[in-house]
């Protein structure tokens, strides 16, 4: 007798990629909050996320979780003599909007928009998807994303070339492919173990 | 099984110890060593629990033939034949061909996106590989597919698959961790190959760095 799945027939997803704050469904059961041991604490790292379905998920497996927050983490949050914080942010949400992540891409659009001040162009990005034209820097970071996301790849020198015209340097190049590399990761676990929720005003 | 290497990104990458590369790679630490831990949690785990060895590497071989990325699939393949699984290499060299496509495809829930929707193929294993493959790796390889190639088109039924071929709730987990991790992991080594690969205009630059700082050091700036 295999173990089910978890269903949600009167669930509203979202049908469209939103700034808004989405919820998440988890279609497989979450490990119980009340059974963590101390490696599934070191797993979910910081302990607020034992309120997040999503990550009790995750914590079936500890060790692997807790290396990919780790990375996560500095990727997006170490900014020394590198890529500004939106920019990271820009890249997350355009690769989430090429993997058509509706929820990774509400996350990060919002953080795009909180670091850069620019919530119009952000709101462009997602309606208009990866030919959207918006200025040279933030074109390159796009491009470059969407060049790395496709499979196979389609990253090679002409986004290594277009990136150093709109000025990044090497270590901001890397924080691109960083990020863009991490949300084709965290997309795929979004995506597949569980689906997106409008939040309760719209059901 | 152990590999003695110590980041296996810099391995596939080509990253030589004092290089350019490497010294950006240092600037993000604690990616680099977490990148290398997420690795070994998937590959060399303290704590396997029920997915074995040859689950591990058949379907990592898979997903790096997949994305074309030869230096990747030789890499995990050779871990693959490690396992004395000559057979399991040549039929998932086999399904590489068949099942290789371009993507992201697949669809959007209905509505302003599905003029976006992308059809493609639903990936099966051929049917007869089932002896050598086992119930578990033929339904892993065929999820694999769909995370690689069309992650939008995952649904609980996809998941249920997994769990009536025998894997757990937290064989999903990991399953489902190996394939994104190699998503990334394949293309950090792209893009870092490709930063590699074109030389840098701003080498100036970095070369003034470093004398720059040691005017400013010195107080005659």
């Amino acid at each position: 007798m295999s173990e089910q799945t978890l269903s949600y027939p009167d669930n509203h997803e979202p049908v469209a990629f939103t700034q808004e704050e989405l919820g998440w469904l988890p279609w497989l059961e979450p490990f119980p909050a009340d059974q963590l041991t101390e490696r599934h604490w070191a797993g979910l790292v910081d302990a607020s996320r034992a309120k997040s379905p999503y990550f009790l998920l995750l914590a079936r497996d500890p060790d692997i979780l807790q290396a990919r927050t780790k990375t996560d983490k500095d990727i997006f949050y170490n900014t020394k003599d590198g890529l500004p914080r939106a920019e990271r942010e820009l890249a997350a949400t355009a690769t989430s909007r090429v993997n058509g992540c509706i929820y990774c891409a509400s996350v990060h659009s919002r953080f795009a928009t909180q670091y850069s001040k620019r919530g119009a162009d952000v709101q462009r990005l997602l309606d208009e998807g990866d030919g959207v034209d918006i200025d040279s820097r933030w074109n390159a970071v796009i491009a470059a994303s969407v060049a790395l996301t496709k499979t196979p790849h389609e990253f090679g020198s002409e986004q290594v070339r277009d990136l150093r015209k709109a000025g990044l340097g090497d270590l901001e190049i890397v924080d691109v492919i960083n990020g863009s590399a991490f949300f084709n990761w965290a997309n795929r676990l979004m995506l597949s173990l569980g689906e997106p929720t409008l939040p309760a005003k719209h059901a | 099984m152990s590999t003695t290497l110590s980041d296996v990104i810099d391995h596939l990458a080509g990253i030589e110890p004092g290089s350019h590369l490497d010294t950006l790679r240092a600037q993000r630490l604690q990616a680099r060593e977490n990148a290398q831990k997420s690795y070994l949690a998937l590959f060399e785990p303290e704590y396997p629990g029920t997915v074995t060895a040859l689950e591990r590497y058949a379907v990592a071989t898979f997903v790096a033939g997949l994305h074309r990325q030869q230096t990747v699939l030789d890499f995990y393949r050779a871990a693959l034949l490690r396992l004395d699984r000559p057979d399991v290499a040549e039929l998932i060299d086999a399904e590489i061909a068949r099942a290789s496509v371009r993507g992201p495809y697949g669809r959007y829930p209905k509505g302003p996106l599905s003029a976006e929707d992308r059809d493609g193929p639903d990936y099966r294993v051929l049917s007869g590989y089932e002896e050598i493959l086992g119930t578990r790796l033929r339904a892993a390889l065929e999820h694999a597919h769909l995370l690689v190639f069309r992650p939008r088109d995952a649904s609980p039924a996809a998941l249920q698959k997994l769990l009536d071929a025998g894997w757990s709730t937290t064989d999903i987990v990991t399953l489902s961790q190996l394939v994104a991790f190699l998503s990334f992991q394949i293309r950090v080594v792209a893009g870092l190959r490709a930063v590699a690969a074109e030389p840098a205009h701003d080498a100036a630059d970095l070369d003034r760095g470093p004398a720059f700082a040691g005017l400013l050091a010195s107080g005659t700036v």
